[in-house]
């Protein structure tokens, strides 16, 4: 193919198949640029930053929905409107659109507009630093979507990195603060640390592999396994590069061990930080844990590597990768939810939250993970069970933290024990309070107890499928028992609103839902109450997502 | 069925109205509506919602008393589910609204609204956050109605669990000095069963295949609706039969059909040495006892019991300790009637142990109140032993009639117990509003200063003792006769226990209302009833007289329904376990002595 044909073969190829299916991305970029844009003219100057960035965001939303939409299979879709294709590999195998992209990226950019509309409401950002706030929320955003469609190695570090890198700035956002300063040092050296050895650990599955694009990583590393053997030495290298990938992804997670520094960040950073980070950062994760482990683990790369040894290689592959999952899932919950205990600050109290869900989410992932070999239909279940914890937690985390905040902007402390009594005063924002923190623990008839019970039941899909089954049961087991322990601390918080009397020198002043505030807290969490009883809609959108497994 | 349909059908309306009235009146109390200063406006609301319910209940339980019997009104003698309401909820785990009452339920049904009626009245000493204590009783209501109506398990659990939120709220607000300790305990205890319930649910869920049923047997489960015309029916049945896939079902009642199958898909799963059947049995009994509650997880019901107020004493003790005992009858022996029948003497042990225990720890009692949650513990007692004894198989005395009986006791001991425990903590909290303390050792003399109350409170306190001709004897009596053909041992345990039973409760009543004069302090505040708190005795005093003396008003609609799955499992265990002793015995008419003619049940 000689150079002419293979520039016009790109072209078509981007123009007419690539940037289609990518537009959520570049109305997000167009809008950064925009941001950027407006602080050079002084007439720009004047249009608020925050009505430029919930544009751009409408639009994404738009255009993840239309995606999501055309989707085969989904009950939405629009006669005159063309099918979007179920799997679609863009710019040259460097990205992938599928059900489980389309799905993530509206997960995002719905965040985004109600993220957006939060900050508008609770003040932070300021006027003055209302661009930088949004370029730096936009683009990590970016970088988020790319993660849940990254194909390739490469673009998965580039990913990982330009959805981190905003982020250890928006830690320090709190200028004058030390605590502030200090969490975004401590986000950042973390951060390159993990950053690096995540790079080492994909150059060395790219050195024995000899490609970086999943699909084709899949095929070869059937082969090698199939052929040396475990415990040869190349796949001792295999091992140990996936093992440092998962530093990486762990590290996005907050997974044990890689947590440290979500409870400092968490606290460090402002309240309206904390609520992007702990419900952008880990869809993005999540989604890029299961592109990695569904993409490496696909049986089908199995068969057209050839031999039966290479079947039972990729099978080897998918029993350590459900192993490393599900331990770290175990150990993650478990800390998460006794570290919670002693925490005395609500922000802290909530990254430790955030610590015990991603554990849950990952035991999901495990189940995906172990079901695919033998199950697929029960692997489609656990994505979709994944892709529904999502977007219920997208609601919870966002109001709690929600609340923090405003609740910061009024009491002037994010302290448990500020809050005593506070039912005496504002009862309308405790009620919130209540229904959000109960749906974290998981009780019904709130949206989180669908998502554990979607959780919980791939695990005994697996279990009832034979898959892993000893290691699953622990998993259920310990999903159980961690339901239970973290009643405790969530609970505490509710009894501190509303058993212990009030401070006497609190403004008696109430906090009425009949404001802009208030207005806010109630639209997300009313959804986390609604999504508990009429939960068949999210669960098709769910479904749709599910079906990335083949 | 569409909306207009589901509207137009007025079989669909008595049981979701009883069951979201109170929790649509909650909702509307929450509201800035009413101001927060017109606390009197809130109780009379609460008061009136209770009451149209509990009217409603009765109207659909006891038709003749209103005239002729519609549709949507409860047939009494008939054994099968009525009232059946059926709405697709998450189409994409076949969980259904599925609502339906039977002799079981239906008269739980009606003592948890007529409780809660009696316990708004009893709630007017509730001076601190009125509105917000009213939203969250009602909610409660809703809670424990919709257990006992449910018959979807993802619906059942769901209301399982609703209940403890506002539960907690309401010890740890309104409740006594140690009120924290003792709400996060109940939570805790409860929590713990729930989520083992959880897990068997889903396990039970994914066995679970309606492929395997027949087009009777799913009619039976309301599945395929019994009245569907017969073409329709059968492409009904090709479309389930022919599905490539395992259609998979939280219908408790096809759980059931399928748990009862020759080749039970529980019993032939085996995990871990046991099979499928005797984990999902053993995860459900654990949540179900804890809630009963059976020692040794029974602590956290002294504590929750003592430091709730009084309403919601009576509402614990009255109600809340019923769902458990329902629970294990309506769901672990249908669905896991294998395991049951081998695990039979775990569930009779460990209600004789609470028996024991129970009434042990009464004796010991310094707190009145206290003294009364124990009493609960031991009555509860013979609830477990009763249904235990339904799979009773010892040497060659099996006999299938005392099965029957041993059940009938069984839910009548909970109904009555219903009644007189909650009579019994009414009682304690009339003398604690006036006293402020409830040592038993500072009483005395209460007959000559209150004697219209002591009389009432004696009458409670003997129903709950188990005199003759009071509602508590009936259920202890056949209890105890029917487990002699189980384990005379356990029989003769579960008989002497009445001795220690009239030891705590008549020293009780020596110690508080006889004597001379009364011994502790605030002794002027001991003031005659109020006409409330009569309105609230009384009722409570002419059921446990009319139970004990009448036991036909609550056997005709229990018994029906009781013998009806019996004799399902006596058949049961002929067919696929011939091996069990005594298992070949020709069935005897069941429990022929409690059962009324049928002409009787239609008189009234």
């Amino acid at each position: 193919m000689d150079l002419g044909s293979l520039l016009t073969t790109t072209l078509t190829d981007t123009l007419s198949v690539s940037l289609p299916l990518f537009r959520t991305e570049l109305a997000v970029a167009a809008t950064v640029v925009l941001l950027l844009l407006c602080r050079m003219l002084p007439v720009l100057r004047l249009l608020d930053s925050a009505l430029v960035a919930l544009g751009g965001a409408v639009f994404a939303l738009w255009f993840a929905w239309v995606d999501l939409r055309g989707l085969p299979g989904s009950p939405w879709a629009v006669a005159d409107v063309a099918a979007t294709p179920l799997r679609q590999e863009l710019f040259g195998g460097l990205l992938v659109f599928d059900s489980l992209t389309a799905y993530i990226r509206l997960v995002l950019a719905g965040f985004l507009v109600l993220y957006i509309l939060f900050t508008k409401v609770s003040g932070i950002p300021d006027r003055e630093d209302g661009a930088d706030f949004y370029t730096m929320v936009l683009g990590a955003t970016l970088g988020m979507c790319l993660m849940a469609s990254a194909n390739h190695l490469l673009m998965v570090f580039m990913a990982v990195e330009m959805a981190s890198v905003p982020s250890y700035a928006l830690a320090g956002l709190l200028k004058g603060r030390k605590a502030s300063s200090e969490a975004a040092l401590k986000y950042a050296v973390y951060g390159a640390g993990a950053a690096g050895i995540m790079l080492y650990g994909i150059s060395l599955l790219a050195g024995v592999l000899g490609t970086c694009h999943l699909p084709s990583m899949a095929t070869e590393l059937a082969r090698v396994v199939g052929e040396q053997g475990i415990g040869s030495g190349k796949v001792m290298v295999l091992a140990l590069g996936g093992l440092m990938v998962a530093v990486g992804l762990a590290f996005k997670l907050s997974a044990v061990p890689f947590h440290f520094w979500c409870p400092d960040v968490f606290e460090g950073a402002a309240a309206e930080v904390g609520a992007f980070l702990s419900v952008a950062s880990k869809a993005a994760a999540v989604a890029l844990l299961l592109r990695l482990v569904f993409s490496l683990g696909d049986p089908a790369a199995a068969t057209a590597a050839g031999g039966a040894a290479a079947v039972a290689g990729l099978a080897e592959t998918r029993h350590f990768m459900t192993y490393v999952i599900a331990l770290m899932a175990a150990v993650t919950c478990t800390l998460g939810n006794l570290a919670a205990y002693g925490q005395t600050n609500m922000k802290r109290l909530l990254a430790y939250s955030t610590i015990a869900h991603a554990g849950y989410l990952m035991m999901g992932a495990a189940a995906a993970t172990a079901m695919l070999g033998t199950s697929p239909a029960g692997a489609r279940n656990a994505v979709t069970a994944l892709a529904f914890y999502l977007g219920t937690y997208l609601f919870m985390n966002l109001a709690a933290f929600a609340i923090v905040a405003l609740l910061r902007n009024r009491l002037r402390s994010e302290e448990i024990s500020a809050y005593a009594g506070l039912v005496r005063t504002s009862p309308g924002i405790v009620v919130a309070t209540a229904a959000v923190l109960v749906s974290l623990i998981g009780l019904p008839p709130l949206a989180g107890f669908v998502s554990k019970f979607l959780v919980f039941s791939s695990i005994v899909e697996a279990i009832r499928a034979g898959a892993e089954q000893p290691l699953m049961l622990v998993l259920l087991v310990l999903g159980g028992l961690n339901t239970v322990l973290s009643l405790f601390y969530y609970l505490r918080v509710l009894k501190v609103m509303t058993f212990d009397p009030p401070p006497a020198d609190r403004p008696t002043e109430a906090f009425p839902l009949v404001s802009l505030p208030g207005a806010f807290v109630t639209a997300v969490a009313v959804p986390v109450v609604v999504l508990g009883v009429f939960w068949a809609g999210l669960y098709a959108a769910a479904q749709i997502a599910g079906r990335m497994v083949s | 069925m569409t909306a207009a349909d589901a509207i137009s059908q007025p079989a669909l309306w008595p049981l979701t109205a009883i069951l979201f009235i109170p929790a649509v009146v909650a909702a509307f109390l929450s509201l800035p509506i009413i101001p927060k200063a017109r606390e009197e406006a809130v109780r009379w609301i609460t008061l009136a919602t209770t009451a149209v319910v509990f009217v409603l209940s009765l109207w659909m339980a006891w038709p003749q008393l209103f005239g002729a019997a519609g549709p949507a009104q409860f047939t009494i003698g008939e054994a099968g589910m009525q009232g059946i309401v059926k709405q697709p909820w998450i189409p994409a785990f076949n969980i259904e609204y599925l609502l339906g009452v039977d002799g079981i339920s239906m008269p739980l049904v009606l003592l948890t609204t007529f409780l809660s009626m009696l316990a708004a009245a009893a709630s007017w000493p509730i001076t601190k956050h009125v509105k917000a204590y009213h939203v969250l009783f009602l909610l409660l209501e809703t809670g424990m109605l919709g257990v006992f109506v449910s018959l979807d398990f993802f619906l059942f659990y769901v209301f399982w669990e609703v209940m403890l939120l506002p539960m907690y709220f309401l010890i740890g607000i309104w409740g006594g000095p140690r009120r924290e300790y003792a709400a996060i305990k109940f939570f805790l205890y409860t929590l713990f069963g729930s989520v083992l319930m959880l897990l068997a649910i889903l396990m039970l869920y994914f066995t679970s295949d309606l492929r395997m049923l027949s087009l009777e047997q799913l009619q039976a489960a309301h599945v395929i609706a019994p009245g569907l015309d017969a073409a329709a029916a059968a492409d009904a049945v090709t479309a389930i039969k022919t599905a490539a896939e395992p259609i998979h079902t939280f219908n408790l009642l096809a759980l059931a059909q399928l748990g009862q199958l020759p080749n039970s898909p529980f019993a032939a799963v085996n995990l871990w040495g046991m099979s499928l059947e005797t984990w999902a049995f053993l995860l459900l009994l654990i949540g179900f006892v804890i809630k009963v509650p059976v020692v040794p997880v029974h602590t956290w019901l002294p504590d929750a019991h003592v430091e709730a107020p009084t309403p919601i004493s009576m509402i614990l003790a009255g109600v809340l300790l019923k769902l458990g005992g329902y629970g294990i009858l309506r769901i672990c022996y249908p669905i896991c009637p294998g395991a049951g029948l081998s695990l039979a003497w775990l569930v009779c042990g460990l209600g004789v142990v609470s028996m024991v225990y129970g009434a042990f720890a009464a004796l010991a009692q310094k707190d009145f109140k206290r003294m009364v949650a124990y009493s609960s513990v031991s009555h509860m007692g013979y609830v477990m032993l009763g249904l235990g004894v339904w799979s009773a198989v010892a040497g060659n005395q099996f006999r299938w009639d005392a099965w029957a009986q041993g059940v009938n006791g069984a839910m009548f001991q909970m109904l009555a117990h219903g009644i007189s425990s909650a009579g019994m903590f009414f009682m304690v909290g009339v003398l604690y509003d006036r006293v402020h303390h409830r040592n038993l050792e500072e009483f005395g003399g209460i007959f000559n200063r209150m004697p219209v109350y002591s009389g009432l409170a004696v009458a409670v306190f003997f129903a709950g003792l188990g005199l003759p001709g009071l509602c508590g004897f009936i259920g202890e009596v056949l209890v105890t006769l029917s487990s002699w053909n189980y384990s005379r041992v356990l029989a003769v345990i579960s008989a002497f226990t009445v001795i220690l039973t009239a030891a705590y409760i008549l020293w009780a009543i020596q110690r508080v209302y006889l004597g001379a004069e009364y011994k502790g302090p605030h002794g002027d505040h001991l003031t005659p009833m109020t006409g409330r708190e009569l309105a609230i005795a009384t009722p409570l005093v002419f059921l446990a007289i009319l139970f004990g003396v009448a036991p036909q008003t609550l056997f005709s609609y229990v018994t029906p329904s009781v013998n009806k799955q019996v004799e399902t499992l006596a058949d049961w265990t002929r067919r696929v376990r011939p091996d069990a002793p005594g298992a070949q015995e020709p069935l005897a008419p069941a429990a022929a002595a409690v059962v009324p003619p049928p002409a009787v049940a239609a008189q009234r």
